[in-house]
């Protein structure tokens, strides 16, 4: 066999090894992560309501003006487009269906997960890499405090809370969006709108929206944390780990997008 | 002598690269043991073993007779509320108040009522001279008011252990000599057994009562300080003395070295 496929067999055994160890510290992470928020609260174990609340308004509450203001503009955008299809046909009311069904569906839970990644998760990242830079995970490890639950479970639960509600905040908001731009530019009357939109939304499209922002607030979490806990050295590497945590959650919220979108296409 | 800590062939790796060859050694109990020797020769690496933060390649660690390397994770924090340690930056959480720092441990693994913990706080902070900073955050103090910090922390549980990495390091002569006295008052007032990683030479005349001395990653000698001064090894005697390690090269080694085959 000549070197070059030797090398070839080389590389990729190299590669698969260093991808197999990886997975191995994720589901690690992953594991002890789902133990800590999960089931240590309900053993012997205290929760952590001051620091779980504390990342509640950090994740939560802070985000509220910024969500209000993307999924404003995003409703606005949405009517606009709707309209541009819709007019040929004399179909004008449809906008509120098409601005409904497609916020709450798809573009609340999505839009608000790319804010959060980008707000919360390099947070995340940050805050953890720059700790485990400064050995201060070593010290709380050193004090016997597991680093898991001190840092990772408050922020879980926050964002497990946080991302369905701030959802709830951008339908709301981004129909609102749709509804102004419908009654002052495309001369829909605003209770007719609002009776379309209501006629057009079904509770199956809300919940399916809100099951989507569970997985990303779990996804971008994982992500985030995960980056911040590779940090081993340096300032440069804790901003290298917290760009990398939104590229990657960013990816993983359209791979989970994708992934519920084809199950609720089956199973509805 | 009775010993605190034991020591058996203790072998530890990162990745390929073997940091800690064949160690055994011991830490006696009530005294001050300082871990000396050069840069990267394994002080640190050996003490993350001691407590638990680095698991061997083989070896036993025996502290209070039991075996730390074969403890799971639940064994290993009860161990820990018995020990205190001072890392190299002093590893404040940033994020809080000194104060807050120094109760941590306290309200992680106590349940003392408030009033109590914050009694214990401004006793910790007396204690090293820290009094009336308890408000202050971490980038609010000098170097070695951290340092003063951190050993507050680590006493917070008033441990039988204490670990010290490089407590002088980064710090003027003066501010180390006061963490020097420090320690040798914590040593003498609660009988503490006392470990510190250093290299700085003064620190060590100061407080050791029993020195481990480590190179590249081997022990290199092991015993109190007076046999520590009269060895004749000479890379003791080097390092005593201050003088660059002058292993001359050949010509055909330099010549590897200069063409990378090394």
């Amino acid at each position: 066999m000549g070197t070059w496929a030797l090398s070839l067999i080389g590389f990729t055994g190299r590669l698969t090894f260093a991808f197999l160890a990886e997975l191995k510290v994720l589901s690690r992470l992953i594991n002890s992560s789902a133990y800590w928020t999960f089931i240590a609260p309900f053993t012997y174990k205290r929760f952590r309501l001051k620091q779980t609340v504390s990342e509640i308004v950090k994740v939560g509450y802070n985000s509220i003006p910024i969500v209000c203001v993307i999924s404003f503009f995003l409703g606005f955008i949405l009517a606009l487009q709707a309209a541009y299809q819709l007019r040929r046909f004399g179909a004008m009311i449809y906008v509120a269906n098409l601005v409904g069904v497609s916020l709450t569906r798809e573009l609340g839970p999505i839009i608000t997960a790319i804010i959060a990644s980008g707000r919360s998760g390099s947070a995340f990242a940050a805050e953890i890499g720059s700790m485990k830079a400064a050995e201060e995970v070593d010290a709380l490890i050193g004090m016997g405090i597991n680093p898991v639950s001190y840092l990772v479970a408050p922020k879980l639960i926050a964002m497990i809370l946080m991302m369905p509600a701030l959802t709830i905040f951008a339908d709301c908001i981004g129909i609102l969006g749709g509804t102004v731009i419908s009654v002052t530019m495309l001369g829909i009357h605003p209770n007719a709108y609002l009776n379309q939109t209501i006629k057009a939304l079904l509770v199956r499209d809300v919940a399916t929206g809100l099951i989507k922002a569970i997985s990303f607030g779990v996804s971008i979490t994982i992500v985030g944390v995960y980056q911040g806990f590779k940090v081993t050295a340096g300032a440069e590497e804790v901003g290298m780990r917290t760009t990398a945590s939104v590229v990657s959650s960013i990816f993983m919220i359209i791979l989970l997008d994708l992934f519920f979108t084809v199950l609720f296409y089956f199973l509805t | 002598m009775e010993n605190a800590i034991n020591i058996y062939h203790l072998e530890s790796h990162y990745g390929n690269f073997k940091a800690l060859k064949d160690i055994t050694a011991s830490i006696p109990r009530g005294k001050t043991t300082v871990i000396l020797g050069g840069s990267g020769c394994g002080k640190t690496t050996l003490l993350k073993h001691l407590i638990g933060l680095l698991r061997p390649t083989s070896g036993t660690i025996l502290i209070n007779e039991k075996d730390i390397t074969l403890m799971n994770e639940h064994q290993i924090n009860e161990m820990r509320r018995r020990i205190g340690i001072l890392f190299q930056g002093a590893a404040l959480l940033n994020s809080m108040t000194i104060a807050e720092n120094i109760a941590l441990p306290l309200k992680e693994h106590t349940r003392l009522n408030p009033e109590t913990i914050n009694i214990m706080v401004r006793m910790k902070l007396d204690l090293v001279g820290l009094s009336g900073f308890d408000k202050f955050y971490p980038s609010q103090l000098s170097g070695g008011m951290k340092k003063r910090a951190g050993i507050a922390r680590a006493m917070a549980l008033d441990p039988e252990l204490l670990f010290f990495d490089e407590p002088s390091a980064g710090l003027d002569p003066v501010t180390a000599a006061g963490i020097d006295e420090l320690i040798i008052r914590l040593k003498s007032v609660f009988k503490m057994t006392i470990t510190v990683i250093t290299h700085e030479l003064p620190s060590v005349f100061m407080i050791a009562d029993y020195v481990i001395m480590l190179e590249k990653g081997e022990m290199l000698f092991a015993g109190t300080l007076e046999e520590l001064k009269e060895s004749t090894h000479p890379a003791i005697r080097r390092f005593l003395e201050r003088k660059p390690d002058t292993d001359a090269c050949s010509p055909d080694d330099y010549f590897d070295i200069i063409s990378g085959r090394v």
